[in-house]
């Protein structure tokens, strides 16, 4: 195509979207002074923007096709081949580990608060990693589980005195029979309905702890919940911040492990093979049912021990914590980081969660760029940042 | 039980199911031809429910008579709809067509997050005052109690819509193509049909009726935000569900049944479960009848 043909095409497009945007970013009326703001400058911003922006996607689109007649096989990233590397695998560990214990003790007490909370999203979008990049299974009320587990806590510690590592436990056991709750009248559904009632579920949880003033003490809350405690020794307020951060370590550890278990597992290969044929693997003897409820169980489950770690970090929880936004943003981190992938969902947690805490003045366009992100990485690398490589069994002669 | 009290509540749930039925038949269109639940759906309702109003404010201070008004910031909200959601399906559904399922569902839900926040950030968070478009109509006085005049317009213009659809689907050209698409998409593709075309005009009627239905309900209820649209647009979408997806007087019935329970519901039992209650509802329809009133059940084959 010549530069004029892509030149003409740009100007369309950039004249399109300055048609589009007209009424909503230029004009801002004031119903109540019955005064008319006009904006003429972001019309130029779009037309600019969309001028070269247009050009870009049609260039990516170009190359995503010619990239899709090539061998998918020959382009692993330079972080996948890395991760392969056996060599490579115990001097990381050990730095990894190193950065991990002195990280509380070389920043302040603020960013090891900002880091836990990183890590609580990191052990959701594993959780969901399992849900959504193994079995195939997409899932929009993700947060309801994580209230599950965050509200068990609260109310067992208010009502029963539970301590933290009691309710631990407990609290994952309560969101996987919550899971298995929703799990089972949607066995049946695919993709797109699952999708819708498991939101429906999300938001029914939600206005339920909203609106059930004597159980769940409505909008304003729960407050005082006590911070985990270590065999009865009284803490300072900035151990107790280290001393949750290594929980939540351990927790993220432990999540990879169980994960990474699982990934290899009969149950893990019976969720690939379920996503990507049903049909077939009921064929082959899968219980599609089992299988299923399985998958949301163990991925309740790590939402449910997130939501009490979280309770007992934050102390205090109302349901404006739990909200679409906050599955929106865990489903995003999976995507982002790579759908199956566990090194992806671990960096796309810490992507998504400390880049915004570091840049403020972003702060109130996060949520678009995330819309954003979505549909771009679905478009131009469906794989995530991160690609998760299966396991392939070849036959030898 | 009195009577005037539930007649009003039956209007009022004919009234609210018109109005999902408008919502819903965007999604009942969409998901006929390419089995994609468009979950940006809503997010083109508030669009058309905002243009609509920036452009009456404007014009209203231009000291345009009302019933200009009226028809110019209508129309506005068809056309801008009408354009978003045919700029949506180039940029989120189209490079995905041949994608799995579960990528277009992401890329959609990305697309309603993105339309939510760019009207959040463009214009404001805050609830906006939405003026009474339709008039007190004179000769209605006598009825009004029961139904307001508002009401009969909403109901009125669902009604002339619905026969403009099935019009449309039912004798025109592009109905048919509508219709062989929905049915087979390659053999549409083999005997000439323009399948992209096709696709783009689904979401183009689909977003028109959208518009229309945002309009109105903000008239209406009298405000509007950026976050109207979700809840409606998940309402439609049980209306849409319960009346078999696909199906186009489906999707009213669904719609209508929808309005009605809900109306009686908040009539007589409790208002404080409202959107619960349509989400219990989904779920109760799935588990006894996934394919809808209307709809026919599907054999997934290999």
């Amino acid at each position: 195509m010549t530069a004029k043909q892509e030149l003409k095409k740009s100007i369309i497009a950039s004249v399109w979207f300055m048609f589009l945007t007209f009424p909503i970013m230029v004009i801002k009326v004031n119903t109540v002074t019955h005064t008319i703001d006009w904006r003429w400058h972001n019309m130029a911003l779009v037309g600019i923007g969309s001028f070269f922006l247009s050009m870009l996607w049609r260039y990516l689109l170009k190359k995503k096709e010619e990239g899709g007649k090539k061998d998918k096989k020959a382009g692993l990233s330079f972080i996948q081949r890395l991760l392969q590397e056996k060599q490579f695998a115990l001097p990381g560990i050990l730095i990894i580990t190193l950065i991990t214990i002195l990280f509380p003790h070389i920043f302040s007490m603020y960013q090891t608060n900002i880091m836990t909370s990183a890590l609580i999203f990191v052990v959701l979008g594993l959780g969901l990693n399992i849900v959504i990049g193994l079995a195939g299974l997409l899932v929009l009320g993700y947060a309801a589980f994580f209230a599950v587990g965050a509200y068990s806590y609260a109310l067992l510690n208010l009502h029963y005195g539970v301590g933290f590592w009691i309710a631990l436990p407990i609290g994952g056991i309560l969101a996987a029979l919550f899971g298995i709750l929703l799990g089972y009248p949607v066995l049946r559904l695919r993709g797109d309905y699952l999708a819708i009632v498991t939101l429906g579920f999300g938001e029914i949880i939600r206005l339920v702890l909203e609106n059930w003033n004597e159980f769940s003490f409505g909008p304003s809350g729960i407050k005082n919940i006590p911070k985990p405690g270590f065999f009865g020794i009284e803490m300072s307020m900035q151990t107790t911040t280290i001393y949750v951060f290594y929980i939540v370590v351990l927790l993220v550890v432990f999540t990879i492990f169980v994960i990474n278990r699982l990934k290899n597992s009969r149950i893990g290969r019976a969720w690939v093979a379920l996503k990507d044929d049903e049909i077939a693997s009921q064929a082959m003897g899968i219980d599609k049912a089992k299988t299923k409820l399985r998958a949301f169980a163990l991925g309740a489950t790590w939402a449910g021990m997130a939501g009490v770690v979280f309770a007992a970090k934050t102390t205090f929880i109302n349901p404006a914590s739990f909200t679409l936004w906050e599955s929106v943003i865990i489903l995003c981190t999976v995507v982002l980081g790579g759908m199956g992938s566990i090194a992806g969902v671990i960096a796309g947690a810490l992507l998504l969660i400390l880049l915004p805490e570091y840049m403020r003045d972003f702060g109130e366009f996060r949520m678009i760029t995330f819309g954003a992100v979505l549909i771009l990485m679905m478009i131009f690398r469906p794989g995530g940042m991160i690609e998760d490589v299966r396991k392939t069994y070849k036959f030898e002669k | 039980m009195d009577f005037e009290y539930f007649t009003q509540l039956f209007f009022g749930g004919l009234t609210r199911g018109s109005i999902y039925a408008l919502i819903a038949l965007g999604y009942t269109m969409v998901y006929g031809i390419i089995e994609l639940i468009n979950f940006a759906h809503g997010e083109i309702y508030m669009i058309g429910a905002f243009t609509g109003l920036i452009v009456s404010t404007v014009l209203t201070m231009m000291g345009m008579p009302t019933l200009a008004v009226v028809v110019l910031a209508g129309m506005a909200a068809i056309i801008y709809s009408c354009a978003y959601g045919y700029t949506m399906e180039k940029i989120a559904y189209k490079p995905l067509r041949n994608a799995p399922r579960l990528s277009v569902l992401i890329s959609a839900i990305g697309m309603s997050l993105f339309l939510q926040n760019y009207v959040l950030l463009a214009q404001t968070s805050d609830f906006l005052p939405f003026p009474s478009l339709v008039p007190e109509f004179e000769f209605w006085e006598p009825y009004s109690h029961i139904l307001t005049s508002p009401e009969l317009m909403i109901l009125s213009t669902t009604v002339v819509v619905m026969i403009l659809l099935t019009i449309l689907i039912k004798f025109t050209r592009i109905g048919k193509a509508m219709r062989a698409t929905s049915q087979d998409k390659m053999m549409a593709a083999l005997l000439g049909i323009n399948v992209d075309q096709v696709i783009s005009a689904t979401f183009v009627v689909g977003s028109a009726t959208a518009a229309i239905g945002g309009v109105l309900i903000a008239s209406h209820i009298g405000q509007i935000n950026f976050y109207m649209g979700f809840i409606a647009g998940i309402k439609a979408f049980v209306a849409a569900v319960l009346g078999g997806i696909g199906s186009i007087p489906g999707a009213v019935l669904g719609a209508l049944v929808l309005g009605w329970t809900e109306s009686f519901f908040t009539g007589y039992i409790s208002s404080d479960y409202e959107d619960v209650f349509a989400f219990i509802f989904l779920v109760v329809i799935l588990i006894f009848r996934p394919s809808g009133i209307l709809g026919r059940s599907q054999i997934q084959k290999v």
